[in-house]
């Protein structure tokens, strides 16, 4: 089910927000409405938590996570760091990483199973990356772009990427990431995809400008209509309660 | 040495348009360009209708703020002019292609479809074309209205003299002139006593002329102006300008003496001299000693002396005897041999001359020749009084005359013809002038058959209504001097185009 949003009359929501099957992070705003459209959505299924990474509200940019865990860069003061760990579930690892390229989000395009990397990434950053997110780490370019977290939007079911992609790096990118790829716009023809929307298994939001046909595309992509949050969450939730009793 | 990399070959995939949803390649605005077009109008803010000014007399268009543009209907130049006129729009844009659509010529309209691109959006190049409307619009320009209130109208007039008897060198000028264009911006040629007029309505083109004029002949000219009309708002003054050009009256085979002066500056030349060749130097020989001076325009002008007999005072002489003297020179191109000749006038002989000359190289005992009598001649020069103690040969001769044969041709055309200049002839002249007229020409077009080098510089043209006789072939062996066919302009379809737009006459 794809939303259409903004961010104090910016279209771009991906870079003021980070979803994923597990929580889902909201940067701080002048009025009360960007929380309250992600909160309508998913408040009964996953947290939405309220917060900044190192002062800023380019929260999306900054940092990449998935179900099982976020990473921070290493600019994120101790009090914001301690406020996920306190809002997070306990099963989502929050680390902070030392890395030169500090804008995770632009360099990190993960799912929860794979993830694709700037290419100039440290070898110590992947391996954590490897570590805490769980998942298999690819360094690639996406239509000549080392930032891949910008212009890849990506979740468990799908992914949509750079409009210039030629068909050769489509298929490879789709054997590398087992989920069907597609080349598309969102905002109106804006090709930075991550920037414009963000996803997870069962809903998107993306800015207000993206037109109907962009829209169709990403709900087809990301298999969103028929996906219900009960049946995804529940499977957590069942693998979760498992261990209470 | 290639590398050996193994580069994928890269396919660009398509997406779908952002607006419509068909599926299109990728480009920067990832709209199709129907959508992009609907978006965005480039043309926007860019003139659809313009006036232009058009004269009906002479079909030119007006540019802004004076100048006007000759130009046809539908042509490369009215294209260049239409798309100037929209310089300042196209100056937004980029224009790719114009061309006309075509309209009616009564409706007074030029449509001019353009093409048009502009960078919209992030970086997409969008190409539109468009269609502008001149709407024209009849002026007479300024010069049209000037030739319609007064035709006769002239701004600047060249008025060229020689104070000689003889027509000879306007005859020759007259080729000239043609050969070279030079009198095309005349408005009026008018024939004068020992001289001709042209009039011109620019004083540049006069200008022209009169410089065109000092590099063929060796003229002395002056110039002078005549206030017509005086705009006092806005100072500004129309004039007349008047050229007046003397051309020396030194001509071909006249024979001069040379005062003092000039015979020392060059070098002790005898003072008796024939002049040879005549364009803007003069070509001096002497001709018993076979030297040739060259005197500038110049060096004529601060100096200048006039011909004791001229070519109208040449008499025929027999020739009976000759020896030659001096080995063949060659003297400026042309081969001179000094020889004794013993030569008798036709009208008198017996009176028996023995005299030098320079034209060994071409006559014969027996054969007839044109010379200076200064036997029988009672010169009146004051130069000639100068020099004491200097005595004068009997008789000069000038050329080889071929009278005689052309007894045999009289009547006959020449394969050969010239064109000639649209000239008004002053009429109060009379009878006896337009026989003195016909003979000099007819001498004027001997000359050019018996000297190669005159013909240098002109244009002959073929006779289409000579027809070569049979009889030719019979004559003697010692032909007269003719053209031969190679020089001559084969003159086509020219002469049908001629008679309505020059002023030109066959």
């Amino acid at each position: 089910m794809a939303t259409r949003l903004q961010f104090e009359n910016s279209c771009e929501v991906g870079v003021f927000s980070k979803l994923t099957n597990a929580y889902c992070l909201v940067a701080i705003g002048g009025s009360e409405n960007f929380y309250s459209a992600f909160e309508s959505e998913l408040a009964d299924v996953i947290p939405v938590v309220k917060t900044s990474i190192s002062g800023t509200r380019i929260i999306g940019r900054l940092c990449a996570g998935n179900k099982n865990g976020l990473l921070v860069p290493h600019n994120t003061t101790d009090q914001e760091l301690q406020h996920l760990r306190n809002s997070l579930p306990d099963q989502v690892v929050v680390q902070r990483i030392d890395e030169k390229l500090s804008a995770l989000g632009n360099c990190i395009a993960c799912n929860d199973h794979v993830a694709l990397t700037h290419t100039d990434l440290d070898k110590e950053t992947e391996e954590i990356i490897a570590d805490v997110l769980g998942v298999e780490v690819f360094r690639q370019t996406i239509a000549g772009n080392i930032l891949v977290g910008s212009y890849c939007a990506l979740s468990n079911r799908g992914g949509l990427v750079h409009p210039h992609t030629s068909i050769e790096d489509l298929d490879e990118l789709s054997t590398l990431l087992q989920v069907p790829l597609v080349a598309g716009t969102i905002n109106r023809g804006s090709e930075v995809i991550a920037a414009g929307m963000t996803v997870n298994d069962w809903t998107a939001f993306c800015g207000s400008d993206t037109t109907a046909t962009e829209l169709s595309v990403i709900e087809s992509v990301f298999k969103l209509r028929e996906a219900q949050p009960t049946a995804i969450v529940n499977e957590m939730r069942n693998s979760l309660i498992d261990s209470y009793v | 040495m290639a590398s050996n990399m193994f580069v994928v070959p890269q396919t660009r995939g398509t997406v779908l348009c952002c607006k419509c949803g068909i599926s299109m390649a990728p480009n920067p605005a990832n709209m199709c360009v129907t959508c992009l077009r609907s978006e965005v109008d480039i043309t926007e803010g860019l003139r659809k209708h313009v006036t232009i000014m058009h004269c009906p007399e002479c079909d030119s268009y007006l540019q802004p703020p004076r100048t006007w543009i000759k130009a046809q209907l539908e042509s490369k130049e009215l294209l260049t002019f239409c798309v100037k006129r929209l310089e300042t729009d196209l100056k937004k844009v980029r224009l790719v292609n114009a061309e006309f659509i075509w309209t009616e010529p009564h409706s007074k309209r030029l449509k001019v479809k353009l093409k048009v691109q502009k960078e919209v959006l992030n970086g997409a190049i969008l190409e539109q074309s468009y269609v502008v409307e001149y709407v024209q619009q009849d002026h007479m320009c300024e010069s049209c209205t000037r030739i319609q209130a007064n035709p006769d109208q002239w701004v600047a007039s060249v008025q060229l003299r020689q104070r000689v008897t003889h027509r000879r060198t306007f005859f020759y000028l007259e080729q000239l002139i043609l050969k070279h264009d030079a009198a095309a911006h005349a408005i009026k040629i008018k024939q004068m006593d020992q001289g001709i007029d042209f009039f011109f309505a620019n004083r540049s083109h006069a200008v022209k002329f009169v410089e065109f004029l000092g590099k063929v002949s060796p003229t002395k000219s002056r110039h002078d102006k005549q206030l017509v009309s005086h705009d006092p708002k806005n100072n500004s003054y129309n004039y007349k300008y008047t050229f007046s050009v003397e051309i020396s009256p030194i001509c071909r085979e006249d024979l001069i003496c040379l005062p003092p002066r000039v015979a020392t500056s060059l070098g002790n030349l005898g003072p008796l001299v024939i002049c040879t060749k005549v364009t803007n130097n003069i070509a001096l020989l002497d001709p018993l000693t076979l030297r040739q001076c060259f005197l500038d325009t110049e060096q004529y002008w601060r100096h200048s002396f006039k011909s004791l007999l001229g070519s109208r005072q040449l008499v025929e002489y027999d020739v009976f005897n000759i020896e030659v003297v001096s080995p063949e020179y060659n003297v400026g191109g042309s081969k001179y041999v000094i020889a004794d000749a013993e030569v008798a006038r036709v009208s008198d002989y017996g009176k028996l001359f023995y005299i030098r000359t320079h034209l060994g190289h071409i006559l014969k005992p027996g054969d007839r020749a044109l010379g200076y009598d200064l036997y029988g001649a009672n010169s009146n020069d004051i130069e000639l009084d100068k020099y004491k103690g200097l005595v004068l040969p009997e008789a000069i001769l000038i050329k080889k005359s071929y009278e005689e044969k052309r007894q045999k041709k009289r009547g006959k055309p020449r394969p050969w013809k010239l064109k000639s200049l649209d000239m008004e002839v002053d009429e109060s002249r009379g009878r006896a002038n337009e026989q003195k007229m016909d003979s000099e020409y007819e001498e004027f077009l001997r000359d050019l058959e018996e000297n190669p080098e005159l013909r240098f510089n002109l244009s002959l043209y073929r006779n289409k209504d000579y027809q070569p006789s049979e009889m030719v072939s019979v004559s003697d062996g010692d032909d007269l001097p003719s053209v031969p066919l190679e020089e001559l302009l084969a003159d086509l379809e020219l002469s049908e185009q001629e008679d309505g737009e020059d002023s030109m006459r066959e």
